[in-house]
C-alpha cells in the first residue's frame, strides 16, 4: 500500500486546536484499515506532542507515533489557511503532516518515513505542497519526491 | 572542512531525519562535507571508522543518548538537542567550525581529548534504547564474545599439554605434568630454568602453563568488558579489577559476572556526575577509574567475601556428612556441584572432596573414593560436551561466536575443562546453568552406579589407562551429555519461537 492516497488529504484543515486537527486528520486512516485503533493513536500521538510539541519553524507541525493501533506506514496531509498553533515559537502550522507507523514494524517499512522526513526540510518540497490546487496534486508531488524518488 | 554527526529523536521516525538533512544541507551550503548518521527506527548505517578519523568535527543533535558515542571521542563536538539542528542547521555548523579551529589553535585542548579517547574503538553489542533484560543481555554478550578466544587458546594449549605429556611421560603424564611450572622452587621443575627444546616433557609442561595463563583471564575478560558494554572506556578498570578478585577468592564466572555489572554501573553512574570544570579533565583517567574500582572492589570483597567462604564449608560439611559411602546419592549431589557454576566455588568443593579422597593411602583399586573421583570427572565433561553437540545439532539458536566455541568445546569438554562452557553459561546463565546440573548430575549418579572408576584427578580421556570401566564412564557420560544438550534445545527454541511471535 502506498504512503498516502486522496482521501489522506485535507486542504482546507479547519480545528480549535492541534489535538482536534489531529483527531480529524487521523479519522481518514480508519475507513480503509490503515488505522485499527483510532483511540489508541490519537493517545500515542498526544504522548508524543506531550514529550514535546512538533511545531516546527515556517510553519510545520508533524504530529507523529508509532503505534499498535496503526497497521500501514501511512502519511496524511493537512493544510491550514489561517494556521493551527503547534507549539512553534514562530508561529502557527500551516502545512500539517500527520505521521503514522505501526509499532515494532520492519525498518523497509520505516524507511520511506525516513526519507519524508527529509524532504519535509526542502523549501522547494514545502511550496509546492503550499500551492498544490487538488487534492491528486499533493498525492501526486509525495509520489513523485518521496515514494518512487 | 569535513564534519560528521549522530542525529536521534524519542520516536525515531521524525525529527532524527529532518535534523539529518538540515545538517547536510547547511553544511553543503557554507562548502563543507558532512555525514550524518541517523540513529532512528528505520536502522543506522554506522558511519565507517575512517570517514570519522578523517572529520574536522562531530555534531550531536539528539534526544537519547548516542550509540557507540566512543567512536567519535577525541573529536571537537557540538552536542546539543535533536531540534536546535532543525531550526538552527546553520548555527549548528558555524559553532562546528569554530570548535574545529579552537581544537587547532590550543593543542592542549585536543590532547585531553585525545587522552579520553579509546585505543582502536572497541566493539560492543549494545543497543541503548532497547528494553532492560535485552541490554543485560547485550553486556553479558559482549562480556562473553571477548572471552571466547581465551577459552579457545587456553583450553587447547592445556589440552595439548596433556596429550603431549602423555606421549613423553606414559600414563600418568597428564598429572605429572601439572608439577611443572614456568616457574618452581625446585629447577627440575621450573619451564624458565630448565627449559630444553629436545625435551618432550618441558615442550608438554610450556603448553600446558601458557593455557593456564589464559585461563587466568577468563573471569577478568569476562567481568572488564560486561564493565565495558555498560560504561565504554570508564567500566574497563573496575571491571577487570573486579574480575580478578572475583578470580582470586574462587567466585568463579558468577563472581565475575556480578563484578562486570557492578563495575560497569559504578563507572557509569560516576562518569555521568556534574564536576566543577578544572575537575571535569582528571575525571576518566584519574578520579573514575579510582573510586569505581574501590567502590567495586571493596564491596565484593567485603560483602561477598565471607558468604562464599561459609558456603564452601557448609557444601563441604554437607559432602563429609554424607561420607564417601554416599553411593548414587552422593553421585548426582556432586555430578549437580561440578554443572552449577564450571569451576565456581560450589564446583570447587565438589572436586576438591573427590581429590582428597584419592589421597588416602593404600585404596584398593575399586575403592569408593575412586568412584566419586569417576563420578565428578564425567560430571565436570559433561556440561562443554553437552554445549559441544548442542551448537552441532542446533546451530541458529547460538550466536556466531558461541558456535565457534562450541568447536573447541568438543577437545575442552574431552579433557575434563569445565571452562569450555563458560562463554554459554554466562551469556544465558539461567538456561544454561539448569540444563547442566541435570545432566551432571544424572551422569555423577550413573558413573557411582555403574561402579566406573578414576585414578587419576583431571585429564580426561588423556588419562584413559586410569580410569576402570571405561565403558561404562564412557556410556554415563554420553547419557548426561544427551540430556544437558537436550534440555539446552528444548528452552533456547522455546524461548525463539516465543521471540518470533512477539515480533
Amino acid at each position: 500500500m502506498s504512503l498516502i492516497s486522496q482521501t489522506q488529504v485535507i486542504l482546507d484543515l479547519a480545528a480549535p486546536d492541534r489535538h482536534e486537527a489531529t483527531r480529524t486528520l487521523a479519522t481518514t486512516l480508519v475507513a480503509d484499515g490503515r488505522c485499527t485503533d483510532l483511540d489508541l493513536f490519537l493517545s500515542d500521538v498526544r504522548k508524543r506532542e506531550e514529550q514535546m510539541a512538533t511545531g516546527l519553524p515556517g510553519g510545520i507541525g508533524i504530529p507523529h507515533a508509532r503505534s499498535a493501533g496503526i497497521s500501514t506506514p501511512s502519511l496524511v496531509f493537512g493544510r491550514s489557511r489561517e494556521g493551527i498553533d503547534w507549539g512553534a515559537e514562530d508561529g502557527p502550522a500551516t502545512l500539517i503532516f500527520l505521521i503514522a507507523a505501526p509499532d515494532g514494524g520492519g525498518e523497509a517499512h520505516l524507511a520511506i518515513l525516513a526519507k519524508l522526513a527529509r524532504k519535509l526540510m526542502r523549501k522547494e518540497f514545502r511550496q509546492a505542497l503550499t500551492d498544490a490546487a487538488t487534492e491528486a496534486e499533493v498525492v501526486e508531488i509525495i509520489e513523485r519526491e518521496v515514494v518512487n524518488a | 572542512m569535513k564534519f560528521v554527526g549522530v542525529t536521534s529523536c524519542p520516536t525515531g521516525i521524525a525529527h532524527t531525519y529532518m535534523a539529518a538533512e538540515a545538517l547536510e544541507q547547511a553544511a553543503k551550503d557554507a562548502g563543507h562535507e558532512m555525514v550524518v548518521e541517523t540513529q532512528g527506527s528505520a536502522g543506522s548505517d554506522p558511519i565507517p571508522q575512517s570517514v570519522i578519523d578523517a572529520a574536522d568535527a562531530v555534531i550531536f543533535a539528539h534526544d537519547l543518548p548516542v550509540k557507540d558515542a566512543h567512536r567519535f571521542a577525541g573529536k571537537p563536538t557540538v552536542d546539543v538537542g535533536v531540534k536546535r539542528a532543525i531550526s538552527d542547521g546553520p548555527a549548528l555548523v558555524a559553532q562546528a567550525v569554530a570548535a574545529a579551529a579552537d581544537f587547532k589553535a590550543n593543542p592542549a585542548k585536543a590532547a585531553a581529548a585525545a587522552a579520553a579517547a579509546p585505543v582502536g574503538g572497541l566493539a560492543t553489542k549494545v543497543d541503548s534504547s532497547a528494553s532492560l533484560g535485552t541490554q543485560i543481555r547485550q553486556w553479558l554478550m559482549t562480556g562473553v564474545s571477548y572471552m571466547i578466544p581465551f577459552v579457545a587458546a587456553g583450553g587447547i594449549l592445556i589440552a595439548l599439554g596433556f596429550m603431549l605429556a602423555q606421549v613423553a611421560l606414559g600414563e600418568n603424564g597428564a598429572i605429572d605434568i601439572t608439577k611443572y611450572d614456568i616457574v618452581a622452587k625446585d629447577a627440575a621443575f621450573s619451564i624458565m630454568d630448565s627449559f630444553n627444546p629436545f625435551s618432550l616433557t618441558m615442550w608438554a609442561a610450556l603448553l600446558f602453563r601458557v593455557g593456564v595463563a589464559a585461563f587466568g583471564f577468563l573471569v577478568p575478560v569476562l567481568s572488564g568488558f560486561i564493565a565495558y558494554a555498560i560504561a565504554d572506556r570508564p567500566g574497563l578498570v573496575p571491571g577487570f579489577v573486579g574480575g580478578a578478585l572475583a578470580g582470586t577468592m574462587g567466585a568463579g564466572f558468577l563472581g565475575g559476572l556480578v563484578t562486570g555489572i557492578l563495575g560497569g554501573l559504578v563507572a557509569r553512574w560516576i562518569s555521568r556526575w556534574k564536576v566543577a570544570k578544572g575537575v571535569r579533565g582528571v575525571m576518566p583517567v584519574v578520579v573514575t577509574p579510582l573510586l569505581s574500582t574501590l567502590i567495586v572492589g571493596g564491596l565484593f570483597v567485603i560483602v561477598l567475601g565471607r558468604p562464599i567462604k561459609a558456603l564452601m564449608e557448609a557444601l563441604t560439611n554437607g559432602l563429609n556428612g554424607l561420607g564417601v559411602g554416599g553411593g548414587l546419592a552422593l553421585g548426582l549431589v556432586l555430578g549437580a556441584m561440578m554443572g552449577f557454576d564450571l569451576g565456581g566455588p560450589v564446583n570447587k568443593v565438589a572436586y576438591t572432596f573427590a581429590t582428597t579422597g584419592i589421597t588416602t593411602a593404600g585404596l584398593a583399586t575399586n575403592a569408593p573414593q575412586f568412584k566419586i573421583m569417576a563420578a565428578v570427572m564425567a560430571a565436570g565433561m559433561v556440561a562443554p560436551l553437552a554445549m559441544a553437540l548442542a551448537t552441532t545439532l542446533r546451530p541458529k539458536l547460538f550466536t556466531e561466536p558461541e558456535q565457534e566455541n562450541g568447536r573447541a568445546a568438543w577437545l575442552l569438554g574431552a579433557s575434563f575443562i569445565s571452562e569450555g562452557a563458560i562463554p554459554f553459561a554466562a551469556a544465558d546463565p539461567v538456561r544454561i546453568i539448569a540444563s547442566s546440573v541435570v545432566g551432571s548430575a544424572i551422569t555423577g549418579g550413573l558413573v557411582m552406579a555403574f561402579g566406573a572408576t578414576s585414578r587419576a584427578p583431571h585429564g580426561g580421556i588423556w588419562v584413559l589407562p586410569l580410569i576402570g570401566n571405561f565403558l561404562l564412564f564412557v556410556l554415563a557420560l554420553a547419557i548426561g551429555v544427551a540430556v544437558t544438550a537436550g534440555i539446552v534445545v528444548a528452552l533456547k527454541s522455546r524461548d525463539h519461537s516465543l521471540a518470533d511471535a512477539a515480533a
